[in-house]
């Protein structure tokens, strides 16, 4: 089915989306990937606040290509999930709504995603110069010494993606052959 | 006769070749893309190559990398054994080339000067360069940005000679069945047979060189090509890993003399952003 919804989430349209729905989401998303989630990590163990408040929000699991002159970013398509699976069900508890990346999850991330009532989205990977034109503004809010792995605010207009993992515990990945 | 070639030169093609290469696809990847659009038999698989034709355009008409992810420069250098090099040193130029295209061409800087410590180099240096010597008075220069989420997903094994081909093909199968949709299928599948530990790594990256469509000059093991790419594309796992019946486009295997003890099989594995450029000086 064919959903367009808006970011940040609420709790009723995350729980209302369905492993298979294809949906383009607008509004506001925000950009994390390896090195960025070490430093959350480590900036929740010291009690500090993240450079933007989980609730409700969608994390792309996302590191660009650099903006050519009078672009405001690069190539823009996922990076693998997996990758961030250690640090995913905390934030998730932590009011995390959504993420956006390709590739399977762990059991333990599949757990959180239900038990928080969350989605995760995959967007096609390797299909970066589309997923780019979606993009409308791009700020970088934190971690700019981490150049492509900083920390963006983004605004995108029908940003497409598939929903893999839903609240109901659904996982596309798994029925994929079957 | 000596030919003696400014090393500028190398730095000059090879700052073009990273450019080019991540922004258009080789032709015989391209024709296979479309091919893939036209095989698959999943609506949803079909609507996921079509975005990648569209996203082929896009990066083509606006010069935007194909994939964010523009690779860590693998660069293979053929050296004729009649060149000279001139004006600088060799692996400083081919660096500086690097340096220079992923700089100027928008490029992301991926690389981390140390495993471990894991800081940005910030120019995408250094590039794995594989030298060879052969017979000649030419260069031939390969570029070949390699992205990573195939890259984690392949895999090196030492098998045993008893477990023969029908093991190497259980091996493949399944490296690629674990990878699912991480390694962004459809993929182009680089397999090498034999040499040592490290020369089955080689072959394997070698093979991701090697036009797709162009099957392996020897009879059983085009055969085997063929097989396999009918078994991958039997698992279903489709554009994306959501699903289809184009999980690869090729399977590509090269095979070297190995030890009366050992098997080894690499299973290199690409996602359908397969960038391979090659020029000759």
């Amino acid at each position: 089915m064919d959903r367009h919804i808006t970011a940040p989430l609420t709790d009723q349209e995350a729980k209302s989306l369905r492993a298979g729905d294809y949906v383009y989401i607008t509004g506001t998303v925000y950009t994390a990937r390896d090195a960025a989630h070490k430093r959350m990590q480590e900036a929740l163990e010291a009690g500090e606040r993240l450079p933007f408040e989980l609730e409700n929000n969608i994390i792309y699991y996302l590191g660009p290509s650099p903006a050519r002159e009078g672009k405001i970013i690069g190539s823009a398509g996922p990076t693998t999930a997996s990758r961030m699976d250690k640090y995913t069900p905390e934030l998730l508890d932590r009011g995390l709504k959504g993420m956006i990346g390709k590739g399977k999850r762990t059991k333990e991330v599949a757990d959180a995603i239900v038990r928080n009532g969350a989605v995760y989205f995959a967007a096609v990977g390797g299909a970066g110069a589309l997923l780019s034109k979606r993009i409308k503004k791009v700020e970088v809010i934190a971690y700019e010494d981490l150049g492509t792995e900083a920390v963006r605010r983004l605004e995108v207009e029908d940003l497409p993606v598939i929903v893999v993992m839903d609240a109901e515990g659904n996982n596309l990945y798994e029925t994929v052959g079957k | 006769m000596i030919r003696e070639i400014h090393v500028e030169k190398l730095t000059e093609q090879i700052r073009e070749m990273c450019i080019h290469a991540t922004h258009f696809l080789s032709a015989d990847m391209d024709a296979a893309m479309k091919k893939a659009w036209e095989d698959e038999t999943n609506p949803l698989g079909k609507q996921i190559l079509g975005q990648l034709q569209e996203n082929l355009e896009i990066a083509g008409e606006e010069m935007i990398p194909i994939c964010q992810d523009t690779g860590m420069a693998v660069i293979f250098l053929e050296i004729g054994q009649e060149v000279h090099f001139t004006g600088g040193n060799l692996e400083d130029a081919i660096n500086e080339g690097v340096r220079r295209g992923y700089t100027e061409g928008y490029l992301r800087k991926s690389v981390v000067g140390d495993p471990l410590l894991r800081e940005n180099t910030k120019d995408n240096t250094p590039a794995v360069i594989h030298y060879s010597i052969v017979p000649g008075d030419k260069v031939k220069i390969t570029v070949a940005p390699k992205g990573f989420g195939s890259e984690n997903m392949s895999r090196l094994l030492m098998l045993k000679p008893a477990q023969g081909v029908q093991g190497v093909a259980d091996a493949i199968v399944e490296t690629v069945a674990q990878a699912g949709p991480n390694a962004c299928p459809p993929l182009v599948v680089g397999v090498g047979i034999g040499g040592t530990f490290e020369k089955a790594a080689l072959l394997a990256k070698q093979a991701l060189t090697r036009e797709v469509g162009v099957p392996s000059e020897k009879e059983h093991i085009r055969k085997l090509e063929e097989e396999l790419l009918a078994r991958i594309n039997g698992l279903g796992i489709g554009p994306a890993g959501l699903g289809g019946a184009v999980t690869a486009l090729a399977v590509n295997i090269n095979t070297y003399a190995t030890h009366i003890a050992g098997l080894p099989v690499a299973v290199n594995l690409c996602c359908h952003v397969n960038r391979h450029i090659v020029r000759e000086i």
